[in-house]
């Protein structure tokens, strides 16, 4: 017998072989390594030279960039200059209305003031989300406590010699933001609390966060918002009255403060015992061990769910059209039922410059929180 | 407020005669009784190995002296404080007692030095500057100060315990308690675990150690427990223990462990 199998001498120590690289080998690799990939790469090679030709066409060439009403978007057939066959995105209709789709009805002469408030809310979060800026603390604290004070005086006005604007004049990119910063703001911290809460010892306190997110996650928004705006007013005493924007803001935070706490408790309950037990140990009490120690990680954890519900809410603020608000999809609506602007190419276009405006907040959240994700990563996990 | 906690010395000076008292402790889970009356007394500078097969209850009866457990009934003093459902007093003794866990139960989000600085911040008060200072001087001690900068995860079983122990030192904790500090060690990295706890027992430090490494028990310990069946079966000097166990059980223990 022998014992071929043990090594007399060390075994050389060598580099890897040399793979193949190149484009060719990076094609073989990836698009064609096996039949049943090969026949997808076809097929979706088909699919892009059958659907790309025609988009392209459609937003650019044939598109109409300047014109002052629908008739150049429209065919001979409907009195416009192009042949019969012929279409393209009307983003003409778009740059028209951009004024009203960003403010609404609110008044030409006072736009400067939500210009402001987007430009110091826009400088407050870069400084924010930038993070090799200093002084975080502070800007922190301006940003949650005083902006929210900036804000609602400029935009409302009715003090500081600011002309007073009721918020049924507001509209479009204005509406949507404001009420998806009201939401994603106010429904981290509560959403965070009530997490906490149904995980309490305390068995009122489980009880009450169990009971509040239970009834806010089981009904529709939309019933949310009706409730808000049509049937609040009927239970209120007569003279009792709220605005219907801030009705429908407070709805909206609360739905998704709801759906919030539960991503949180997820999060919570991905924390090992031994990391209370550490924190316990070191004789950290049990506000500092949830801030310093537990929440810091249950929250990295749950990034991509809090994402998630961002994105959620801030294309949920649509839903506020149906009790007459009017956000960016409400003044886009609004503005198609202008007949200077018909043509058939008008609606799709316009929604398609909609969708692209949602799609782009919705993509930076989303990268954002992928930046966050590899800047928290901490080594391999315990 | 601090008069009659002193007063429980039996006026015999400032300092409490015993670091750790426990006097018919018992402790059930649901059912269960995990403990049963147990009675024991460690002195000051005292080093005391517990060991026992497992289930026996050890873990829980160290658990139990910083109230990571609750015991039901009895009591437990730990430097003249008694042990209530007072969250001063719990507070109060956490700060007092160190405890070093088998899984390591650091903060993987916290590099090595803010660990170990965290608690002295945050409990203590202790001025950043401060912190960091004790900090690297028992980093040093631990013999792992150039990985002050890294992350838990980064760094191997052995030199996470170590941290461990270092980020329990930086709160200047009177008595130790290490729960199987050694268990989920590879094999080559328990020596170096061991020294430095080793170092500890040499400077006098207060001692209760949940541990299967019985060189450890005979090098350091005055006296080694033996727990079965939530009972402490035997106690004794290191020497006396392993040479002559008297019950059945410890007999038993010491047959299977020791080969």
């Amino acid at each position: 017998m022998s014992d071929h199998y043990i090594r007399k001498e060390d075994a050389p120590l060598l580099p890897p072989p040399s793979s193949v690289a190149g484009p060719v080998h990076w094609i073989r690799e990836n698009l064609f390594s096996g039949w049943f990939n090969s026949i997808m790469t076809l097929l979706a090679i088909y699919v892009l030279v059958v659907t790309v030709p025609g988009l392209v066409e459609y937003l650019f060439i044939n598109a109409v960039w300047d014109s002052v009403d629908g008739k150049a978007c429209r065919p001979a057939a409907g009195g416009g200059p192009n042949p019969a066959d012929w279409s393209g995105a009307c983003w003409s209709f778009a740059k028209a209305k951009f004024g009203f789709f960003m403010y609404g009805f609110y008044p030409d002469a006072l736009r400067w003031r939500v210009d402001l408030t987007g430009v110091i809310g826009a400088v407050g979060l870069v400084l924010l989300l930038i993070e090799t800026i200093p002084h975080k603390r502070w800007t922190a604290v301006f940003m949650l406590f005083v902006y929210p004070v900036i804000a609602y005086i400029l935009l409302s006005g009715g003090m500081f010699n600011l002309e007073y604007v009721e918020t049924n004049r507001w509209g479009g990119i204005l509406v949507t933001l404001v009420v998806a910063i009201t939401g994603i703001v106010v429904s981290l911290p509560l959403g965070i609390l009530l997490a906490l809460g149904r995980r309490s010892k305390m068995p009122a306190m489980r009880f009450a966060s169990v009971l509040f997110i239970e009834i806010w996650r089981g009904v529709p928004l939309i019933t949310v918002l009706f409730m808000a705006s049509v049937m609040l007013p009927l239970f209120l005493p007569e003279g009792v009255h709220f605005d219907k924007l801030l009705r429908c803001l407070i709805g909206v935070a609360l739905f998704s403060t709801a759906y919030m706490a539960e991503v949180v408790r997820g999060g919570l309950q991905a924390i090992v015992r031994g990391q209370y037990e550490g924190a316990q140990a070191l004789g950290l009490s049990y506000w500092k061990t949830m801030g310093l120690i537990i929440l810091p990680q249950a929250l990295k954890l749950v990034i991509p769910g809090i994402v998630n519900t961002f994105i959620g809410l801030f294309k949920d603020t649509t839903l506020v059209l149906i009790v007459g608000i009017l956000d960016l999809l409400g003044t886009v609506q609004t503005g198609l039922t202008d007949a200077k602007w018909f043509s058939p190419n008008t609606a799709t276009s316009a929604y398609i410059f909609t969708a692209a405006i949602f799609w782009a907040f919705c993509f930076a959240m989303s990268r954002y929180s992928i930046y966050m994700e590899n800047k928290l990563h901490t080594g391999h996990k315990r | 407020m601090n008069a009659p906690v002193n007063a429980s010395n039996g006026g015999e000076g400032v300092q409490a005669e015993n670091a750790i008292e426990l006097i018919s402790m018992n402790k059930w889970y649901g059912d269960f009784h995990v403990l049963r009356d147990i009675n024991l007394e460690v002195k000051h500078g005292e080093r005391i190995v517990v060991c026992g097969p497992s289930g026996s209850g050890k873990s829980t009866m160290i658990r139990c002296i910083n109230r990571l457990e609750e015991h039901q009934k009895g009591k437990i003093i730990v430097d003249g404080i008694e042990l209530t459902n007072d969250l001063k007093k719990i507070d109060e003794i956490r700060r007092e007692v160190g405890m070093v866990f088998q899984h390591f139960n650091l903060f993987p989000h916290l590099t090595v030095k803010q660990n170990c600085t965290l608690a002295p911040i945050w409990v203590r008060k202790m001025p950043k500057s401060e912190a960091d200072e004790i900090a690297m001087k028992y980093l040093e001690r631990v013999k792992i100060p150039e990985q002050a900068d890294k992350y838990p995860g980064q760094l191997s079983g052995g030199q996470q315990q170590r941290v461990a122990i270092a980020r329990s030192l930086c709160m200047s904790p009177k008595i130790m308690l290490f729960d199987e500090p050694t268990s989920a060690l590879d094999p080559e990295m328990i020596k170096e675990v061991l020294d430095v706890m080793v170092g500890l027992a040499h400077e006098g430090m207060t001692m209760l150690v949940v541990t299967h490494e019985m060189g450890f028990a005979k090098e350091v310990a005055n006296r080694v427990i033996f727990m079965d069946e939530g009972q402490i079966v035997e106690a004794n000097e290191p020497e006396e223990f392993f040479n002559n166990p008297q019950s059945d059980r410890t007999k038993l223990f010491l047959s299977q462990i020791l080969i």
